[in-house]
Order: structure tokens, then C-alpha cells, then sequence
């Protein structure tokens, strides 16, 4: 899910009827710009269409900032279309950080974090813009740990986690797991990973190992969440990590403990709601202040049980209830 | 070789039969030629096997979704279904813009090494650059986009960041075909019209370019070939994951915002999006190799074409 | 050169265009110190200022996301992109050389159109469908074959470059041979030469300089490619043992990191440099075969 680049979701250009010399002049304009950077091989001015309301047109909100929630944005905007004709949403990613950033300079509506933000940040953004960032939780992110269906193993421990995929790692065979694993006739654990600076990474490795150790290398560093499970869908030795909303029925997800003797929790919708799940984290939405007028009907809408519903069709978990948190 | 001796006709019919009798040399050496001649026609066939193969297994996956909805709707449901059209109409833009920049700059570039310059070592190093700018990775070329276009010029990632950086790629296709078809243009052509007084630009606009006209359209043409299936230099320079545009409208970007590309979502509906329906990735791919392969098809009826006309 | 118009007055405008011309000429020039230039000021900061360039180029450790020890170590990379190109040439040399063979000395002038045409299309496949084949065809075909536990591997990628890069073997190699003049041939065939005998003692060595430039410049063609590695290979950094291990590129880290990476960091920078790495060898590896080929015409 976490996407090689930004994103740009300009629901404007649907629902707006565009106007086709209005749009031609627009592109003449930037030809002629581009013409003068040709002969000038200089800095041309930023022609940015994108970011200023034209009379007449529907509000735009401006949503920025993770890559792991972009999908889920993206999605929203999407259907917002079909909601309201008042508002529309453009889209962005870059990352958390770059969300956060952009709310200290006032120039989003809404950031899209996928950690909390930091309390260094929260003040720099007050005492930037005036205003006192709003706090929404509005989906949650679980990882599923998943092998193929015929592995015997059924259940494993985050410390077990931890030794098979961390840097001198114990663990490297399905026997030392202490299952015989037919369908895998190397015994040898095949580690499927994603790329190393997604976020689905960086979660995974700071929930297993802290942030003093690494991953060992020598996984598989896939591109995608859903590159992960088809991997692991045709290798019997596999083992890997993605959203939960991923699984299929040819792959088998794993019930994780938090120490070896603890109990063991599959991962469902019930068990991120209750926290007892050990890899699951909230997404989080800042608003600069309170949020008002269009941002405010928005939010609410995302929070409402149909903007709930897309965040579980796109393979995160929805809140338990309606309303903010 | 081995008959040598020439006889009588009558006294020849008694060993063999026939006046040039094979011996057991060339009988092997018959052989060794036909199993020499078939197995590098084997070699040949391993290569076109794989571009049928390719072609059949894409079109065998695809014919599902394939019609004429598939081109001109957008991609829908999070890119799990719908069609083409956002990523369609965004490389097109691509290869348009890119073209407008290379085909200038490339035609010129040719007429000046093959014109003007002089074999000095300076003309060299310049078609040194040539060779070597057609062997710089395009990853590379992804990273000058970045580094020049991207921040330096401030065009941010846009349309045009992408096809400036795509026109440098493609530049040398178009030089080393237009240098080519000039060079094919015979000196006496050339000659003739300057002893009528003619200016070496005059010549070169009314003799040289118009009978070489055929290989500078060829390069052209390849151009867009080469602009159209490129990923790696749009990735980070103007190409997007997703943009929804207006359906049918040719106008739906602009040059300063960013677009779809078809082979950039070929890449991201076969790694990173779920459950998309079967048919559709193979479905992009046949547009993608369709789209290329029908342009150099296009190129090489060009090129018979004018090849049957030249008057030379 | 303008001697050549004997006095004849050159309007302004020509002089104008003239100018123009000149400089399309030399943008080749301009374009390839551009690459250097752009690619080099982003990277220049951390290679200058704190990479430690023996570890980058000789440690496996690419950890450039860890938040206690970051390394930048490439040898991994470096060892994936030479190791995946070097099983590309094994597998697409025998096979570019010979059609080359066939082409050039077995062929009628129509059937000879008819096989150009059809390298010259398999040429134009996109890298990325090369990727997608590899993804999808080639991983399972592995799968079943090789009874291997995953498809994507060395062999994978090898494959899908080795086709990617027979068109270029194919067409410079048939020039080479095509180079060789006739009466060489003629010469060995009027000494009892078989066709075969012809090939391998007579225009495989006159033309060798050719075929080398041939060859390498395939290579080139194969460390440079992305998407098609990128998709086929398994991306994981690993000293490769054998065909059946997945590995990565130099060209599939920056392609598959450099998105998500934060401008200006460390790891940024890192990248551009693997960029600037990756400029050098290619250049240097055009630059042979240049001056290979430039050989052949001086002798």
C-alpha cells in the first residue's frame, strides 16, 4: 500500500463540469511557461492550479501526510465526491512527517498521521498558526503475521518474531519452532518483508525489536502489501507481515502473543478494539484548531458509520463506534 | 574441387552416373553446411518464440476485459476494476510533451554532426556524449529528472518534469536515426545546390532534409515508442499513483500538475494493489506492448514506404 | 565552413539559425554533464561529508532505515546487479551471436528484412512488461521447473534481461559481421571451407572487436535496467550463491526506495550516489566499447 510517490487526487476535476476553453487557456498558459523555461533552462514560477479556489467552485480541503493511510484517503475523497457538492478533497502522501510539516506551515486542512504527534510538534504548530491541532483517531492499522495454510504452525510469540526475523536472529528453521513442516521440505524460514522505509516496516520492526536492533538481511523486500501475501500464497516455507484486511483464503494468519507465556490473539476486528491484539495502531487525523465548516463536515462524515465502512473495506479496522473519540 | 579431372562423357557414366559425382567428402560437407544453416536458424527462432509467446499469453489472460469500455473509462473501486483511461490519456500527454522538446532539439543535433561539424576531435567527444547518453541507466535519468527538473527548476513533480526528462532519454534515438538518413543523402545532391549560390542552411532545408525525410519521421516515430513504455524516469519525476480526471475529456491535465502513466500503473496494480480483477493487469500490459508495437509498426511502414519512392 | 557560400551574403536569420543548430549539436555534451552535475550536487553533501566510502563499497550491511546503526554498505547491490547480468550475457550471447550468425550470412535479403523487423519489435517491449512477465509467468514456470520455493530470483531477472538485451547483441553483432568483406569469404570458401569452417575460423576473428562491443554494450543495457530487476528478482539483499537465490540491484534500490525517502537525508543522498556509481560504470563500460569499435575501423 505504501506507494513509491505522492499521490495527487484533485476531485475537482469530476465533479466541477469543466470548462474546455477555460481549460485550454489554462494549458496554453503553462506552454507559454514552459516555452520561456525552454530557451531560459532557468527557474520557472510554480504554476500551481491546484491549490487555489477559483470563484464559484466547491471548497477544496487539503489532506496530507502518510503513506500508509493515502490509500484509505484517497478512498474517502473518492467517495466524498457523491456526498457533498459544497466540498471536495485533495489527496497527498509523503509520509507522516511531511503531514506533520505541513501543519506547522498552516497549509493543510487535515494532516494524516500514522504515529501520535510528537509534543515538540503540537507546540511548533500552536505557536506557528495560532491554533491547537485537533486530535482524531479514525481507523486502526493491524499486521497480520501470515504463512502458508499448510503450515502446521498456528500460533507465535513476539519474541519469536523477534528471532526470526532480527539481525542474529536464533531462529531459522521451522523445527526450531517446534512444528515438523511437511510442505517445506528445506525446513529453512523464508522471511517476506517489504521495502525498508515503508511505514508497514518501520511499525513492524519497531513493534518486534525496539529501536535498537535491525532486521536481519537477506528477506524478501517486496513492493506491496498484497506482493507479500501472493508470495506467501505459492511458498509452503514462507513467512510474512501485511495489513490485515490482505488475507485471502490461501494464506493462513497467525493468533501473536505478546511473551511466549501470554496468551495468544488472533487477529479480528474484536481484538483491536480491545488492544489485546499485540500489533495493531491507531490512524490518527489532525485538524488545525477545532475543526469548522466544510473540514468539520467532513471529519464527521469519515467518523460516521459509511465513512467507517470504507475504512474496513480497505483492510484496516474500523473505530467501535460512531462519533469522534 | 574433387572432380577435377575432366573426362570423356562416356567413361565418366561408369562410376556414378553423372558428370560431378559426390564423394563422400562433400556428402558430409552438404551436410555440415544444411545442420549449420538449421541450427542457426534455431538460435534465430529462440528470439521470436518468446515476443509471440509474450504476445499470446497476455492477450489469452486479457481477452476478458478487453473492449472498447476498457480504454475510456477510469480506473475504479480503489483500482480494483474499470479501465485505462486517467493512466491512457496521461502517457499520451507524456510522449506529446516530450516529443515537442526532443524532435527539435534531436533533428538539429544531427544536422549539426552530420552538416557542420568537421572530424576534429571536439565532433568526437560529441557523439561520445551521444552513445553514452543513450547508455545512461534510466534510473539515472529518473534521478538527473529529479535533481534538474524536479527541484532545481522548481517544475515540482509534474507533467512536465516527466516529459523533459523523458526527451533527454529519448534524444539520442532520434539523433542516431536522423544522422543516418542524412547520411544517406548523396554529396552530389548537396554540391549541386551549392554552386547555384545556395546558403548551407537553404541546402539543408531544401535538399537534405526533405529526401532524408523518411529516417527522421522513422526516429520520431521510435521516440514515442521508447517515451511510452519507460517507467522508472516518470516514477519520482510527474507520474502519480492516482488521479481521477474526467472521463473523455483530452484536456483533463495540466502541464503543471501531475498524471497517471500506463506503464507506471501496470507496475502498481501487479505489486501493490489487492484484489484486483483477474484480467486487468494483463489487460494494461497488452495495451502498453499494443500501443508501442503498433507505433514501430508504424515506423516500419514508413520506412518501406518511402524507401520504394527515393530517387536516388 | 561558411567558406563554403563563396562570398554569398548570409541573411541574419541564417546566422540565427545556424547559431540554433550549433547548439542542438553540442546539448549531448551539455545533457551528459547535466546527468553528472544534478545527479552529483544532491549527493555531493553526504559523500563528501561523512559516507565512508570503503564501507560503502566493499560491506554487505544496507541498513540505511535503522534508527541505532545506519550503514551503507552496497556490496550486496553491486554483487546482485554483476552476478544477474553476468547469467543475462551467459544466456543471451550464444543466442544473439548466432542469430546474428544467421542473420548476416544464412539469410535471403527477405527473410533478412523480416527477422530485423521482428528484433527490432522485440526490442521495443517496455522494461515494465518484462517486469510483469517475470512477476507473473516466469515466477511460477521457476516454480514448477526448478521445484524451487519462490520464482523470483536471479535466474528470473537473468532471463528477462537476457531478452531484453539480444535485440542490441543481434543488431551490433550483424554489423560487425556485415563489416567483413566479402573477399574473405570468398578466399575461405574458395580453399574448401564449409560454411561452418568459414564462421568459426574466419568471420568469428575478423569480426571479434564487434562482437565484443556487441556484448558489451548488452551488458550495459542489463546493469542499467530497473523495472524488469526491480519486479523479477526478489529484491533481497543478499550475496547471491547460485541461479536460484534472489538478490537485488543497484538500479531496483533506488527505484523502490527513493520514493518514500525524505529529501536531503542521509539516506537521500545515499541514493544519488548509488546513481552516481551507476553512471560511472555504465559510461565506462560505453566508453570500451567504443573505443573497441572504433578499433575495428582504424584497422
Amino acid at each position: 500500500m505504501q506507494k513509491a510517490n505522492i499521490a495527487v487526487f484533485t476531485t475537482r476535476d469530476v465533479i466541477a463540469p469543466t470548462n474546455l476553453s477555460e481549460r485550454l487557456a489554462n494549458n496554453k498558459k503553462t506552454f507559454l511557461t514552459f516555452i520561456v523555461l525552454l530557451s531560459a533552462f532557468g527557474c520557472a514560477p510554480s504554476d500551481d492550479a491546484t491549490g487555489t479556489a477559483r470563484p464559484g467552485k466547491p471548497v477544496v480541503i487539503k489532506n496530507k501526510g502518510s503513506d500508509t493511510m493515502v490509500n484509505l484517503a484517497q478512498a474517502w475523497a473518492e467517495a466524498y465526491i457523491g456526498v457533498s457538492t459544497t466540498a471536495s478533497v485533495e489527496v497527498s502522501g509523503g509520509g507522516s512527517g511531511t503531514g506533520v510539516a505541513a501543519l506547522i506551515n498552516g497549509t493543510v486542512d487535515i494532516a494524516n498521521c500514522s504515529r501520535q504527534i510528537r509534543p515538540k510538534e503540537l507546540e511548533q504548530a500552536t505557536k506557528n498558526t495560532g491554533k491547537v491541532p485537533r486530535e482524531f483517531i479514525v481507523g486502526y492499522d493491524a499486521l497480520a503475521v501470515y504463512v502458508h495454510p499448510d503450515n502446521p504452525l498456528t500460533r507465535i510469540s513476539i519474541p519469536q518474531l523477534a528471532e526470526i526475523y532480527g539481525e542474529q536472529g536464533t531462529l531459522k528453521k521451522w523445527s526450531e519452532l517446534g512444528i515438523a513442516h511437511a510442505a517445506c521440505p528445506s525446513d529453512k524460514i523464508i522471511r517476506i518483508s517489504r521495502q525498508s522505509n515503508s511505514g508497514t516496516y518501520f511499525y513492524f520492526r519497531e513493534a518486534l525489536l525496539g529501536k535498537a536492533r535491525d532486521f536481519a538481511l537477506g528477506s524478501l523486500d517486496l513492493h506491496g502489501s498484497k506482493d507479500v501475501v501472493e508470495v506467501i500464497e505459492r511458498t509452503p516455507c514462507a513467512i510474512g507481515y501485511s495489513g490485515m484486511g490482505y488475507a485471502t483464503a490461501h494464506v493462513k494468519m497467525l493468533d501473536v502473543a505478546v511473551e511466549s507465556g501470554a496468551p495468544y490473539y488472533a487477529p479480528n476486528l474484536q481484538n483491536v478494539l480491545d488492544k489485546t491484539y499485540p500489533i495493531a495502531r491507531p490512524l490518527y487525523m489532525y485538524s488545525l484548531g477545532e475543526p469548522t465548516g466544510e473540514v468539520k463536515i467532513y471529519l464527521d462524515w469519515l467518523l460516521s458509520p459509511v465513512g467507517q465502512k470504507i475504512v474496513e473495506r480497505l483492510g484496516f479496522v474500523p473505530l467501535k463506534s460512531e462519533g469522534s473519540p | 574441387m574433387n572432380n577435377t579431372t575432366h573426362t570423356e562423357p562416356g567413361s565418366a557414366r561408369a562410376d556414378g552416373g553423372s558428370l560431378f559425382t559426390e564423394t563422400a567428402i562433400g556428402r558430409r560437407k552438404r551436410w555440415t553446411e544444411n545442420g549449420v544453416r538449421i541450427f542457426f536458424f534455431l538460435m534465430c527462432c529462440f528470439m521470436i518464440l518468446p515476443l509471440l509467446l509474450i504476445i499470446g499469453y497476455l492477450l489469452y489472460k486479457a481477452l476478458p476485459v478487453l473492449s472498447f469500455d476498457f480504454l475510456f473509462t477510469n480506473p475504479k473501486d480503489n483500482m480494483r476494476a474499470g479501465g485505462l483511461w486517467a493512466p491512457f490519456l496521461g502517457t499520451i500527454y507524456l510522449v506529446i510533451v516530450s516529443l515537442l522538446v526532443s524532435a527539435p532539439i534531436g533533428v538539429f543535433a544531427a544536422v549539426y554532426l552530420n552538416e557542420y561539424a568537421r572530424d576534429t576531435w571536439f565532433t568526437r567527444i560529441v557523439n561520445l556524449a551521444v552513445v553514452n547518453l543513450a547508455g545512461v541507466p534510466s534510473i539515472v535519468h529518473a534521478l538527473f529528472g529529479v535533481g534538474a527538473f524536479v527541484l532545481f527548476a522548481g517544475l515540482g513533480e509534474s507533467i512536465l518534469a516527466a516529459s523533459l526528462t523523458l526527451a533527454i532519454m529519448t534524444l539520442p534515438v532520434i539523433i542516431a536515426s536522423t544522422k543516418e538518413a542524412l547520411n544517406a543523402v548523396p554529396m552530389a545532391f548537396r554540391e549541386a545546390c551549392w554552386n547555384l549560390g545556395a546558403t548551407r542552411w537553404q541546402t539543408i532545408r531544401r535538399i537534405v532534409i526533405p529526401n532524408s525525410i523518411s529516417g527522421i519521421l522513422t526516429g520520431v516515430i521510435l521516440q514515442v515508442s521508447r517515451a511510452a513504455g519507460e517507467t522508472a524516469p516518470i516514477m519520482f519525476t510527474g507520474a502519480v499513483f492516482y488521479k481521477a480526471i474526467a472521463e473523455g475529456d483530452v484536456f483533463a491535465y495540466n502541464l503543471m500538475e501531475q498524471c497517471m502513466a500506463l506503464s507506471l500503473h501496470l507496475f502498481t496494480i501487479s505489486t501493490q494493489v489487492p484484489d484486483v480483477t483477474a484480467g486487468i493487469p494483463d489487460g494494461t500490459a497488452i495495451v502498453l506492448v499494443g500501443s508501442v508495437l503498433l507505433v514501430n509498426a508504424a515506423a516500419i511502414v514508413v520506412r518501406v514506404y518511402l524507401r520504394t519512392r527515393k530517387k536516388w | 565552413m561558411l567558406g563554403k557560400n563563396k562570398g554569398a551574403n548570409v541573411p541574419f536569420s541564417e546566422t540565427v539559425i545556424e547559431l540554433f543548430i550549433r547548439l542542438c549539436g553540442i546539448s549531448a555534451i551539455i545533457f551528459v554533464f547535466g546527468i553528472f552535475f544534478f545527479v552529483f550536487r544532491e549527493g555531493a553533501g553526504f559523500l563528501f561529508g561523512g559516507l565512508d566510502l570503503g564501507q560503502f563499497l566493499t560491506s554487505p550491511e544496507w541498513y540505511p532505515t535503522s534508527l541505532s546503526h545506519k550503514r551503507y554498505g552496497t556490496f550486496a547491490l553491486i554483487l546482485g546487479t554483476f552476478s544477474v547480468t553476468a547469467l543475462a550475457m551467459l544466456l543471451a550471447v550464444p543466442f544473439g551471436l548466432g542469430a546474428a550468425i544467421f542473420v548476416s550470412e544464412f539469410c535471403s535479403p527477405k527473410l533478412r528484412e523480416t527477422f530485423k523487423i521482428i528484433i527490432e519489435l522485440l526490442a521495443a517491449i517496455p522494461s515494465v512488461v518484462w517486469g510483469f512477465i517475470g512477476l507473473t509467468l516466469m515466477n511460477q514456470l521457476i516454480i514448477k521447473l526448478f521445484n524451487a520455493p519462490i520464482g523470483l530470483t536471479m535466474l528470473n531477472g537473468s532471463i528477462m534481461l537476457a531478452l531484453m538485451s539480444v535485440p542490441i547483441i543481434v543488431s551490433i553483432a550483424e554489423d560487425a559481421l556485415k563489416a567483413v568483406p566479402d573477399s574473405y569469404r570468398e578466399a575461405a570458401e574458395a580453399l574448401g571451407a564449409t560454411r561452418w569452417q568459414v564462421i568459426y575460423r574466419v568471420l568469428l576473428p575478423a569480426a571479434k572487436n564487434g562482437l565484443l562491443a556487441a556484448v558489451l554494450l548488452g551488458a550495459a543495457r542489463s546493469i542499467g535496467e530497473t523495472m524488469a530487476v526491480l519486479m523479477a528478482t526478489g529484491h533481497s539483499v543478499n550475496i547471491p550463491e547460485g541461479p536460484l537465490s534472489w538478490i537485488r540491484t543497484l538500479t531496483a534500490t533506488i527505484a523502490a526506495e527513493l520514493g518514500e525517502v525524505a529529501r536531503g537525508s542521509e539516506h537521500y543522498q545515499v541514493l544519488f550516489i548509488i546513481g552516481i556509481l551507476l553512471f560511472t560504470i555504465t559510461f565506462v563500460v560505453n566508453l570500451i566499447a567504443d573505443l573497441v569499435i572504433k578499433g575495428i575501423r582504424q584497422a
